[in-house]
């Protein structure tokens, strides 16, 4: 939290994306989060993104929901559209905006209260859709809003910070996503940028729903000794799974021929994910044993990060549901709403 | 890389831009910040530290610390400091009773200073404190030497001046004016412990071409002209006027005829722009009152008809860089420009007249005495140069440093100790956290424009020589401008072993001047791994201890970060810090940060 705004000059020598924007023009408003928040960094880590990518801000649509995660959205892309939605809804809300506008970039950022607790059920329904969105959920293993109660995700024996040790089983997004059919799921840590960007471009320019589980510790609740969700935690306990770069087709892609353990990914639109597998026998395309791993690095104590799985022959909540390509504010009024005559002529088919 | 060492007071110095590059270190935020809190007689009094005329160096000075501003790095001009300066001159109130005062009981110890400039002025203010005897000898009848000969007064007022010279001479200096000295072997005799020559750079140059001498009262040397109109010695001149030469002295020399009579004023230069001596705002100033600035024009001959001055000859110039840089001339063509006074205002020498070359004193091939740029010391133990008779001509600023190392050198030889070793420099770094998310200073970032310094009107100007041309900033002005200062001298000081590495700091940072990364060398190269590519070489990187979870390292471009203390502000752990920097200059008598009086 910081009590007076980011000064409006920026490095002399600052660099202009494709749309000559300068990374600053990314960002939003000034963070009330507290001091040293990984949520913050997640937030670096977008503006970074969206910078890279070459986003046009007017085209993204940044969804959220209720809590310190939820806040988020306010501190990137402050030219975007947006919507803070009630606690937990955020999924249904991206659904409908998806459904009637499919040109957006929806972001959808949601925190493990907001989607394991009072949204679970509205975040597996996106992943059962097919969602075209990235769901960044920040997840902290705690209630950070409410003063530090365990959440969905917190650790069997992690202790809050007065010490009382948690019970309950967690929630584990990943393995949830994988059981649900996720095209598209990966862990990463907020304090891991090298690690997290490549992550959320490709996450945003994969075609369906893209799930990103960000372990982004609670700086002023989850960030002692007996946490699982700490930056030191994290840092001793992360495994990364792949190494993940992402790079977008009009840049040169430069891998020496000779390197076989890379295997790029062509994206639908025209962008690609390279991915480097540093452990030889890991196979991101393969859900079964996508699945296996997060449960082995699971029972050694360990978490696995980096891009899980992938699967681009899946379709989307618009093959699904056969709809027209047109975004709805496109269509003319006329056949949007064809009028009475037209309904009556429907209703008489069901008759 | 080596980790950074912050205890050295010479890392966090340079942070301080303004301060570094100032010859005499004044602590220019540090007097900018109390100007904003309206405590001018406070400002004036820590800018008196080391700059010992405030008020004259607030109108005068040759600003070195204003290319160096950070503020000029961030956005296109640097604060106005010198202005400032002026500021907190002009509105301080009495401050006598808290200027340093000389002892009643002597240490007996005798120093002659040979002349009354701001060398020589800064020698005695730094040793009456100390109870030396100090004697100055000066040959005009007021002390200022060139500030008040050579620096014509609707540049400087005479009150200005009386003031801050007589600060130091009412410590109970005696300055026997209207004395030249004419020997110093016999001024040796006299008995002192040690003499102080600064006596300046008192000739100018001489151009010696064709026509020099056929007409010569109708061309001047720069300096004594001035001195001439200063002394009422001369009042008039006649209307067309050809100044040769583009520095400072030139700029005087122009601004002055056209008070005096002139009418048409021409400023000869030998080559462009660029390489003009002038400062630009002295250029800018004698444009607006329409001197005509001529480049490229070399002086060839002076026209003399029948023993008359009619005009100077000048080869006009074209200037051609070759692929070694090296610039050359050709002559396009020869030009007459009629006139009917030359002044010559081409550089200054030292003299040394009054110095026999048999007393054990070495000099130089080019008759320059031999001086210690350090101690000041002559190769006669107990005689010290400073100012422009050590090395020649350099501002005012310069001589003002020149006084304080020459002091401690003085006490140094009177006391008995080595003259080269010289008392360290020391620093104090307090915090400036005043609360959750409060500083002792204003971190906020003020995006104004620097201010223009107000001008008295053209037709006022001339209707007096001693009509000052700047009337100061408003107090509007003043406050404005002062918040434009990015405080560098409020320090950001990293803790490694308090990091979590968040990220907070380097996500937060408007500037992109943080990066935590892994360390390696050489410092090249990491240079260019960071958040923004360091490419100005000339500021130093900070580079901390390995951090405690990752082993990376914190690394710190100093380039152009604002002091904003957002990084500080972010941090969860007060790994980051707002520390005020205190430079400990040495000054004599001060020894192990004890004064030793």
């Amino acid at each position: 939290m910081t009590s007076i705004a980011k000064p409006p000059v920026r490095h002399p020598s600052s660099r202009t994306n494709g749309l000559g924007f300068v990374l600053r023009d990314y960002e939003g408003a000034m963070s009330t989060l507290c001091a040293g928040c990984g949520h913050d960094s997640v937030t670096a880590a977008l503006v970074q993104t969206a910078w890279e990518l070459d986003l046009e801000p007017h085209r993204v649509a940044k969804m959220s929901g209720i809590g310190c995660s939820s806040k988020t959205t306010a501190y990137f892309m402050k030219q975007s559209h947006g919507f803070n939605s009630v606690h937990g809804r955020m999924p249904s809300v991206t659904s409908g905006a998806a459904a009637a506008n499919r040109d957006l970039t929806y972001i959808g950022i949601s925190g493990d209260g907001d989607s394991l607790s009072i949204g679970l059920g509205q975040m597996s329904h996106a992943i059962r859709r097919g969602v075209n969105m990235l769901y960044v959920l920040e997840n902290n293993g705690v209630y950070g809003l409410t003063k530090g109660q365990f959440s969905a995700a917190a650790d069997i024996g992690s202790t809050s910070k007065k010490g009382e040790a948690n019970q309950q089983p967690p929630i584990d997004p990943v393995l949830l996503a994988l059981t649900l059919g996720v095209s598209f799921v990966a862990r990463s840590f907020s304090g891991d940028k090298k690690q997290l960007v490549p992550i959320l471009k490709a996450g945003i320019s994969h075609k369906g729903f893209a799930l990103v589980d960000v372990i982004s510790p609670c700086v002023s609740f989850n960030d002692h000794e007996g946490s699982t969700k700490s930056y030191k935690f994290t840092r001793e306990h992360e495994v990364e799974s792949v190494h993940t770069d992402f790079v977008a087709l009009r840049r040169e892609i430069t891998i020496p021929e000779t390197q076989e353990d890379v295997s790029v990914v062509q994206m639908h639109d025209g962008t690609s994910v390279r991915l480097r597998a540093t452990a030889p026998d890991y196979d991101p395309t393969d859900r079964e044993s996508a699945y296996a791993h997060v449960r082995a690095c699971q029972a050694r104590g360990e978490i696995a990060t980096g891009l899980l799985f992938i699967d681009e022959s899946k379709r989307d909540m618009h093959d699904f549901m056969n709809t027209i390509p047109t975004p709805l504010v496109d269509v003319p009024f006329e056949k949007l709403s064809p009028g009475k005559a037209a309904l009556e002529k429907l209703m008489d088919r069901y008759r | 890389m080596a980790v950074t060492d912050v205890s050295d007071p010479r890392y966090y110095h340079k942070v301080v831009d303004c301060q570094w590059a100032c010859p005499a270190h004044t602590n220019v935020p540090g007097y900018l910040r109390l100007i904003a809190q309206g405590r001018y007689d406070d400002s004036y009094l820590l800018n008196r530290e080391s700059n010992v005329f405030p008020g004259i160096l607030g109108r005068t000075c040759d600003r070195p610390c204003e290319p160096a501003c950070r503020r000029g790095r961030v956005e296109d001009t640097p604060v106005a400091i010198c202005r400032l300066k002026r500021v907190a001159a002009d509105h301080r109130g009495d401050i006598s009773d808290r200027l340093p005062k000389a002892p009643l009981i002597k240490n007996g110890k005798r120093v002659a200073l040979v002349g009354a400039g701001p060398s020589a002025l800064t020698v005695a203010n730094d040793l009456l404190p100390l109870g030396y005897d100090v004697t100055i000898y000066e040959k005009n009848v007021q002390p200022g030497g060139l500030m008040r000969v050579n620096i014509p007064a609707f540049r400087l007022p005479a009150q200005v001046l009386d003031e801050e010279c007589g600060y130091i001479i009412d410590m109970g200096a005696t300055v026997k004016y209207g004395t030249t000295v004419e020997s110093l072997s016999s001024l040796l005799g006299e008995g002192y412990d040690a003499v102080y020559v600064g006596s300046g750079a008192p000739k100018g140059k001489e151009l010696d071409i064709p026509g020099r001498w056929d007409a010569p009262d109708q061309v001047h040397i720069g300096i004594e002209w001035l001195a001439n109109i200063h002394f009422k010695h001369s009042e008039t001149i006649e209307p067309r006027v050809i100044i040769i030469g583009v520095g400072n002295t030139a700029m005087d020399c122009c601004r002055t005829a056209k008070r005096v009579g002139a009418k048409d004023v021409k400023v000869i230069a030998r080559r462009g722009r660029k390489h003009f001596k002038a400062s630009p705002w002295e250029l800018e100033d004698a444009e607006e009152e329409h001197v005509e600035i001529i480049e490229n024009h070399a002086p060839k001959r002076f026209v003399v008809e029948h023993g008359k001055l009619v005009g100077m000859e000048f080869e006009r110039l074209q200037w051609t860089t070759d692929a070694t840089g090296r610039e050359t001339s050709t002559v396009l063509e020869t030009r007459l420009i009629p006139c009917d006074t030359v002044i010559l205002a081409i550089g200054q020498d030292n003299a040394f007249p009054f110095i026999e070359r048999d007393i054990g004193m070495a000099f130089d091939a080019k008759g320059m005495p031999v001086v210690d740029k350090t101690t000041h010391q002559s190769t006669r133990p107990e005689v010290f140069f400073g100012g422009d008779a050590a090395w020649g001509p350099q501002n005012i600023i310069w001589a003002v440093a020149h006084g304080h190392a020459a002091a401690i050198s003085i006490d140094a030889h009177c006391q008995g100790r080595s003259v080269s070793e010289r008392p360290p420099v020391g620093m104090t770094l307090v915090s400036a956290k005043v609360g959750m998310h409060s500083w002792a200073y204003e971190n906020d970032y003020d995006a104004s424009k620097r201010s223009k310094m107000q001008h008295e009107d053209l037709t006022k100007r001339f209707s007096g020589i001693g009509v000052e041309v700047e009337l100061g900033f408003t107090a509007e002005q003043a406050a404005t401008e002062v918040q434009r200062c990015l405080n560098c001298d409020i320090q950001t000081h990293f803790t490694a072993p308090l990091c979590i590495e968040c990220d907070a700091c380097v996500d937060v940072c408007p500037t992109n001047c943080l990066t935590i990364t892994t360390n390696s060398s050489p410092i090249d190269e990491l240079r260019t791994r960071l958040s923004a590519p360091a490419l100005n070489l000339a500021q130093e990187i900070f580079v901390s201890p390995a951090l405690p979870q990752t082993k990376r390292v914190m690394v710190k471009d100093e380039d152009v970060c604002l002091h904003c203390g957002l990084c500080a502000e972010r941090c969860p752990t007060a790994a980051w810090d707002m520390r005020t920097f205190d430079l400990k200059l040495a000054y004599a008598g001060l020894i192990d940060g004890q004064v030793t009086r």
